[in-house]
């Protein structure tokens, strides 16, 4: 099939510093791609840079070989790449299910004159926005919660949520920062579980991780990123033997677990 | 025509020192503490009326009478921070905001019960008028301006080279870092909004007998303030000068030049311009 | 409300509102309760921006005095029919709240709040300087109520008593909670609530955060305006002072205190407020005092108002917090 995503040259400068210099990868569409590298490698901003939370200085981003460079968060999700945030992010005064239904907002039509009017249209947008959330949340595995408040549910199912809720709008290529960070062992094996289950639906990933032995078990390919430089690529095999990356890590320290 | 011009300029600049001595407490307890003190300007308007009361009750010397205001302001400002905005530290500042909207309501009420609605005049020795280069200004006017340079460079001073400056300035920019090596964030707060609220004071009795003191004094001031921190940017002291001076000038010369009806006009289009175009003012830092 | 009980109270609430005018003849307290309908109008609406959407709009006084003044000058110098002049000038405001908010939404938090005041004040300015138009600190005279309506079986409503006015202003106040319910319970109510959430992380579930604001900026202001030609209808005279920004704080705190984000919230602090300081007679410096207090001790404790206290004792476990957009 072919690349899903594909990042050329992309730079970008706060001040006089670089925090990503002249990047270019490709994700093929239907893997598993892992952004690895010390701390301050410049990892989320590669992915801030993809979902246009900040414009690159120079350089290109394609999905699905249309250019997207510099589009706002909002179109590009509606194209197709949705995100989780290295903290996690929900609405937390807001029910699990809520959340959900507000996320699926942006497959829907209706507009301020149906809810007005409670036309046709609204209802059928408000009834296919529960069904999406319900079909979510049960994928997920968070039915049963779907009426606890955001703010109340174990950090786990929050991790889990903010998945979700990425997953509500129908992406083509999901995009996970950190997604188990602060989780124990276990919870580590279900989300790569759970990590795996969505790969199977054929959406496309991109994960920076820190966690070396989830990136290995669960990547089909891996990119090293260090002071906003690729140092290698490959397959998690040759990047585990690359020198140039057991020097990067070496000198930072990085967690095993 | 030069005169004029002249004219307009040296009251503009005046001006200018006047809201640039507003707005650096102002930008002061923004910058360190991340609160838009709504009501310094209600703060701003009881200094007035305390050496108001001290020079007219009690005969106090003008300079004794301000540097007491400084104090009682400062002690007073320390208190407000402790009551009413240390409990809103932890929650989003818009809170801290609708508070202060409440501290202002709550200020112009009391002054307006303590001392009644009436406008009154700040008797003073420096309101004859001098002549420089045809240019009239009086004492007073040039006193503001003396004074605002000067507590400016104090300021500087203090921040820069004394113990207690270097601990706001490292809460400013660190706050857990600066919690790391022992520096209490409560004392730094309580300290920034007094001296915050000190400044706003000696602005006020020097600017008090040039116009009139009077219980809803403080408005245009506070909001004037908020439209210079924000042309300057919130937290940035040459920002405040800078942006005082400018304010100053165009309310001055568009005044003079093309409406004195209109002239309030200015200073919030200059606002709103900035907003549209520069939120974060000429010192602040940008977004995206 | 989803409970029974709660829809028997409403019901209870509408049959006394109804039937207060044929019980209370009193003017002085008709004219309390069709101010508390006014009020709430205003209220409600700001609520819908600030409450619902968490953007704090101090210009809210304004949008209320541009309504209030279009549907004056209609009815005084176009010699329009209140009924037209109504959704005229409430859609006069509604334009001015859109063209305010394309610029202004762009700011957040407390830079919206001081730049939408500053916005407030120009407009005073601009009403009380330009006296060709609007009669300046002069005021405008001797604004016409609503004309007579037809009947189809004879006869005419006509509203010249306290009773039928009461009955028009609770009629609008009706609509407008229903109007508001409709919005605030569909998806685009949710995409407004997303938006105080977290609107960057509105944004990256893909609903555009702009138009949203802009959305209930505008409707908001519309039925500000609704309240501004009802207040201009009844009290038959204006001045520019009821464009002032303390028409916007007193909004904010009646919202505030009756619980932000909710519907009843600013309907029982609008009431609190317009009843109780008429009934006690307290002079206004006191008022102001009392309104001073109580917005900083219920901001500090009771940030979600009465009507979040009572959620909160009915069950909802947590600490009382506001979400607003974070700036």
């Amino acid at each position: 099939m072919g690349a899903i995503l594909t990042v050329q040259g992309l730079t970008r400068f706060f001040g006089g510093l670089a925090a990503v210099m002249d990047l270019s990868f490709e994700v093929q569409s239907g893997e598993i791609l892992s952004l690895i590298g010390p701390n301050g490698a410049g990892k989320t901003t590669v992915f801030n840079l993809i979902t246009g939370t900040l414009l690159p200085t120079q350089g290109k981003v394609l999905f699905q070989d249309h250019e997207i460079t510099g589009s706002r968060p909002y179109e590009t999700t509606v194209l197709g790449v949705a995100r989780t945030f290295q903290t996690t992010s929900l609405f937390y005064d807001e029910t699990v299910v809520d959340n959900l239904i507000v996320g699926y907002r942006c497959r829907t039509r209706m507009g301020f004159w149906d809810a007005l009017f409670q036309t046709g249209r609204s209802r059928e947008d408000e009834r296919r926005c529960r069904q999406k959330a319900e079909e979510i949340l049960e994928f997920i595995g968070l039915r049963e919660r779907g009426a606890e408040l955001a703010r109340n549910i174990p950090q786990e199912s929050q991790k889990r949520l903010a998945i979700a809720l990425a997953l509500v709008t129908e992406p083509k290529l999901l995009l996970l920062d950190e997604p188990v960070g602060g989780l124990t062992e276990e919870e580590n094996i279900s989300m790569m579980a759970l990590i795996q289950k969505v790969q199977t639906r054929g959406i496309s990933i991109l994960l920076i991780e820190h966690k070396m032995k989830v990136v290995m078990n669960i990547s089909d390919r891996i990119v090293v990123l260090n002071y906003g430089q690729k140092i290698a690529e490959g397959s998690p095999q040759e990047v585990g033997r690359n020198s140039a990356v057991i020097e990067a890590y070496l000198g930072a320290g990085y967690s095993e677990t | 025509m030069m005169v004029l011009f002249f004219q307009q300029l040296v009251n503009g600049i005046m001006l200018g020192a006047a809201y640039s001595l507003v707005a650096l407490g102002l930008t002061l307890i923004y910058g360190i503490l991340h609160i838009p003190n709504f009501a310094h300007g209600h703060k701003y308007m009881w200094a007035a009326f305390t050496s108001l009361f001290l020079v007219v009750n009690f005969h106090t010397n003008y300079w004794v009478s301000l540097l007491i205001a400084m104090v009682v302001l400062g002690l007073a400002g320390a208190g407000v921070e402790r009551l009413v905005y240390r409990p809103l530290r932890n929650v989003p500042h818009i809170n801290s905001f609708i508070a202060a909207i409440g501290l202002l309501l709550a200020l112009e009420s009391l002054s307006l019960i303590f001392w009644g609605a009436d406008f009154r005049r700040f008797p003073t020795l420096y309101d004859k008028p001098i002549h420089i280069f045809g240019v009239a200004i009086t004492l007073q006017r040039l006193l503001v301006i003396v004074g605002a340079a000067l507590f400016i460079i104090l300021l500087q001073i203090f921040i820069k080279r004394t113990w207690l400056g270097a601990t706001i300035e490292a809460v400013a920019q660190n706050p857990e870092g600066a919690q790391l090596v022992g520096i209490s964030i409560d004392r730094v707060s309580s300290l920034t909004f007094g001296i915050g609220t000190a400044l706003a004071a000696a602005a006020a009795t020097l600017i008090a007998p040039i116009f009139l003191v009077y219980p809803t004094m403080g408005s245009m001031p506070n909001l004037k303030a908020f439209v210079v921190i924000i042309i300057g940017g919130m937290g940035s002291i040459p920002g405040a000068v800078i942006g005082g001076v400018m304010l100053g000038l165009i309310e001055a010369l568009g005044g003079g030049y093309i409406s004195t009806d209109y002239k309030d006009l200015f200073a919030f289009g200059a606002l709103v311009t900035f907003l549209t175009l520069r939120p974060m003012g000429l010192f602040g830092k940008g977004v995206r | 409300m989803n409970r029974i009980g709660g829809k028997w109270i409403i019901l209870a609430i509408m049959v006394i509102a109804v039937i207060v005018p044929q019980v209370v003849t009193n003017k002085y307290y008709m004219n309390i309760l069709i101010m508390s309908g006014i009020w709430s109008i205003v209220a409600l609406s700001l609520n819908l921006i600030l409450g619902y959407t968490g953007q704090v709009n101090l210009a809210h006084g304004a949008f209320f005095g541009i309504g209030a003044y279009a549907s004056a000058l209609m009815m005084l110098k176009l010699n329009m029919n209140f009924w037209l002049a109504l959704p005229l000038a409430a859609a006069i405001a509604g334009f001015f709240g859109f063209l305010i908010g394309l610029p202004a939404l762009r700011t957040r938090g407390s830079y919206f709040a001081i730049g939408t005041l500053c916005f407030n004040i120009i407009v005073t300015l601009i009403v009380d300087r330009w006296e060709g138009l609007t009669e300046g600190a002069r005021g405008l005279m001797g604004i016409p109520g609503p004309s007579p309506i037809p009947l189809p079986w004879g006869g005419e409503i006509t509203f010249k008593t306290m009773a039928t006015q009461y009955y028009l202003v609770l009629g609008f106040l009706l609509l407008t909670i229903f109007v508001l319910r409709r919005i605030i319970q569909s998806l685009v109510g949710r995409t407004f609530r997303a938006i105080r959430g977290n609107e960057e992380l509105a944004e990256a579930v893909g609903i555009h955060a702009m138009r949203t604001k802009l959305l209930s900026f505008t409707v908001s202001c519309f039925f500000a305006g609704v309240g501004g030609v009802l207040y201009a209808s009844y009290i038959g005279f204006l001045s520019p002072e009821i464009t002032d920004y303390h028409v916007s704080f007193d909004a904010l705190i009646y919202i505030m205190i009756g619980g932000v984000g909710t519907m009843a919230g600013p309907i029982i602090g609008t009431l609190l407020f317009v009843t109780i300081p008429e009934t006690l007679h307290i002079a206004a410096e006191f008022r102001l005092l009392l309104y001073g207090l109580i917005l900083i001790v219920m901001i500090i404790y009771l940030p979600r108002g009465i009507v979040g206290w009572v959620k909160d004792l009915r069950g909802r476990k947590g600490k009382q917090e506001v979400s607003w957009e974070q700036s």
